[in-house]
């Protein structure tokens, strides 16, 4: 491997800086070195590694903020090299891996332990976050000052709401204090307890239990009253329907300061994907109806929603052969965010720097990485992909250990045909 | 010499005037001459009863009170709730009316709800002296320490002095503010925001959530006692995580201006919100001091508030 490599007749797109054109990038020594449209006009780079995009899209490489693995205590779903291999495979290059393991993340000895593992391990950038209560009981504060000097990226609980007003107002204080991002799973509890899917028609018909939006809405209202107490770092991990995105709009008229995701499946699937009982599709928080997701398209498209994330969580046949009531939350998505996002660009009609916007920069500001951009000096974590390609998701394409993707057998668009950490190739198709 | 404090209760600091506060100063700085002699003993209150009245557990704010009446030769009496008849269902204001039937001349309270001792005071004839109520006041602690500091440094005018710790619980804190403040020092206030009140930026001191920020040029640095009960509803994470960032070592009091002097109302909790090292440096420590300052300075009010009972002049004569 070179130190120095060239990427040449590319259709660079950098939503940081805005820039969709013909151009060409030099790295060195691991970092984006030179870029510009103009790039190896007079001449090519003398001992550089070429790499020809053949016009295709060179973007920056995706950051995925909602990534679950099975490392420790359940390595047969995932572990920190598997889901690195997924996420190379999808054209990720940073991943938020939640605490929800087993043990808990809850400890500065075992976020040094993900780091370690994932350094070792995992071809991509693994970020740990800790969890914000002790054993994600939603009881007791974690250590999070002790956790981010240990190197936590960020706090939640993952899938798990802190029921207690009282309790999730101590925490956002207390982040507050170590200036400490907070990812907040927004789902009451109580109402949510005794459902399945998204509360309607549909599940009432099927006979399932239904988790109303309102459920999620609550949470977030909740969250953000607390929030203007308080003035902490604070993300919506995921968000699934209108009222919450308008909960979003009206705090930001306020002045809060906050940032929200949404999940690819969200954007692409709704509570009919359900079909037959399929547990592959039964994902926490549950698909809503079709206007709830058209919102959530359209909250991107206004730049109300900040990220796109997978929310990727590996279940084994065994907690999803089961009927749906019984099966477990989850949907495997790091090999498949980019081709769903990409929905948002071919069907949608949105424009592709917008699109790429919600998967690189947007997530690398909030969590203030110094990747997500094809700048100057920036890590040369980049992604080349065919913007059109067609494919359908087969399981046996994926580097997950597990299947449970509600994409196979749908038809996509868009193959990475490249992905490069620090300007060294980890994934080529 | 105490001719400026004219009042028949201590309830707080805060209504006192700079004025006041420095005449209770000056007649402490009289008796903590007297308690380094073998003859301790005065007559000031000879014939007069103080009652002790503790709800809330104490050892030595109670023990200092009780010195203080004796050596000034007071008849005192100490009642903590578990002996009174509060715990078979009287109220608060039946126990302050049957306590003032016994005719003493001044009680000394402590209760653990705010208000609770001036809801008293209104109701009994004699004096009363606020030993704690709640996280409102504690002014006998606010003296005290204001006589440590300024037997140590000469002046409190124009110091800075740090208040660390648990401040959202802590009546010594708010005590020690508006004293601090009357006599001229610049005050902060350093905690995490879980254990900082709501508008602490308000009460005119400087408020640091970051304890490396706020010791920078501290002239005083004064740590609070961490109530253990805190933890478990969950103002903070544990003793560990306190201990790290809000803990005074010496790499934090190396912060402090050279010198800087470290006060603790007491009880500590070694290696929670002081270490050891720091805690027994007797070069930089005033805890013991602090604990002689506290009986000189309850002479002092018990002395200044005696001169204000009805039958005054007779009784001593």
């Amino acid at each position: 491997m070179s130190a120095r490599t060239a990427i040449v007749n590319a259709r660079i797109v950098d939503p940081a800086s805005g820039f969709d054109g013909h151009g060409a990038i030099l790295i060195e020594g691991g970092a984006i070195a030179d870029i510009g449209p103009r790039l190896f006009n007079d001449a090519k780079p003398a001992g550089a590694e070429i790499i020809d995009a053949q016009g295709h899209v060179v973007a920056p490489a995706l950051v995925d903020m909602r990534v679950f693995t099975g490392e420790p205590g359940a390595e047969h779903r995932e572990t920190l090299k598997s889901a690195g291999d997924a996420a190379a495979a999808g054209g990720v290059t940073s991943i938020v891996v939640m605490p929800n393991t087993d043990p808990v993340i809850d400890d500065a000895a075992l976020v040094e332990f993900i780091k370690r593992r994932a350094d070792t391990t995992a071809k991509v950038h693994v970020h740990p976050a800790a969890a914000l209560t002790r054993g994600l009981k939603g009881e007791q504060m974690s250590e999070i000052g002790l956790l981010k000097e240990a190197g936590a990226i960020a706090f939640t609980d993952g899938d798990r709401t802190i029921a207690s007003s009282l309790i999730m107002r101590r925490c956002l204080a207390y982040a507050a204090n170590f200036d400490a991002l907070i990812l907040a799973h927004v789902e009451d509890p109580a109402l949510a307890a005794a459902g399945h899917m998204n509360e309607g028609a549909f599940a009432a018909r099927m006979g399932l239990g239904g988790i109303p939006p309102t459920a999620e809405a609550i949470a977030v209202e909740r969250d953000l009253h607390l929030l203007a107490l308080t003035n902490a770092r604070y993300h919506l991990a995921q968000i699934s329907c209108a009222a919450s995105l308008d909960a979003v709009a009206r705090a930001r008229q306020r002045g809060l300061k906050l940032t929200c995701a949404v999940s690819a499946h969200h954007l692409t699937l709704n509570e009919q994907d359900v079909g037959e009982y399929k547990t592959f599709a039964k994902v926490s928080p549950p698909l809503r109806g079709e206007s709830d997701r058209v919102a959530m398209v359209e909250g991107v498209r206004q730049g109300t929603i900040d990220a796109i994330v997978s929310s990727h969580d590996p279940q084994a046949p065994e907690t999803k052969r089961l009927p749906f009531a019984q099966a477990a939350y989850g949907a495997i998505g790091l090999e498949t965010l980019l081709p769903a996002a990409l929905t948002l660009h071919h069907e949608a009609r949105m424009p592709l720097i917008d699109v790429l916007r919600c998967l690189t920069i947007g997530p690398a500001n909030i969590l203030r990485l110094p990747c997500g951009r094809l700048a100057k000096g920036a890590p040369a974590d980049v992604v080349l992909f065919d913007l059109g390609a067609p494919r359908k998701i087969d399981p046996a394409d994926f580097h997950s250990h597990t299947k449970n993707s509600p994409f196979v057998g749908r038809l996509m668009q868009g193959r990475v045909l490249r992905t490069l950490v620090g300007g060294k190739t980890v994934y080529a198709s | 010499m105490t001719g400026l404090f004219a009042r028949q209760h201590l309830l707080a600091i805060a209504p006192l005037s700079r004025q006041e506060i420095e005449s209770l100063l000056d007649l402490a700085d009289t008796y903590v001459a007297l308690n380094t002699q073998v003859q301790k003993k005065r007559d000031t209150l000879r014939g007069r009863t103080l009652i002790n009245l503790f709800f809330e557990p104490s050892t030595r704010t109670q023990s200092s009170f009780e010195l203080a009446g004796k050596r000034l030769g007071a008849d005192v009496m100490n009642m903590s709730v578990t002996q009174s008849s509060v715990r078979k269902g009287e109220t608060l204001i039946d126990t302050a009316t049957t306590l003032n039937a016994m005719r003493p001349d001044i009680i000394v309270i402590r209760h653990q709800d705010s208000g609770a001792v001036a809801l008293l005071a209104d109701k009994v004839s004699c004096s009363v002296v606020n030993a704690g109520d709640g996280a409102h006041e504690h002014p006998t602690q606010a003296l005290l320490d204001a006589l440590t500091i300024r037997r140590r440094m000469k002046r409190i005018e124009g110091l800075t002095v740090a208040i660390c710790g648990d401040v959202l619980h802590s009546r010594v804190a708010r005590s020690n503010v508006h004293l601090l403040n009357k006599l001229g020092a610049r005050v902060r206030l350093i905690a995490p925001r879980t254990l900082l009140p709501a508008g602490a930026e308000t009460w005119g001191a400087e408020v640091f959530t970051d304890m490396r920020e706020g010791l920078k040029g501290s002239d005083i640095v004064m740590m609070l006692r961490l109530q253990m009960e805190r933890m478990a509803g969950s103002f903070l994470p544990s003793t560990r995580e306190y201990f790290h960032f809000y803990g005074l070592d010496k790499t934090k009091l190396a912060l402090a201006k050279p010198g800087a002097l470290v006060m603790h109302p007491g009880p500590m909790n070694r290696g929670v919100e002081i270490d050891s090292a720091i805690a027994d440096d007797a070069e930089r420590s005033l805890i013991h001091e602090q604990v002689e300052m506290g009986v000189a300075s309850r002479m002092a009010v018990l002395d200044a508030l005696s001169r204000q009972l009805p039958n005054d002049p007779e009784r001593r004569s």
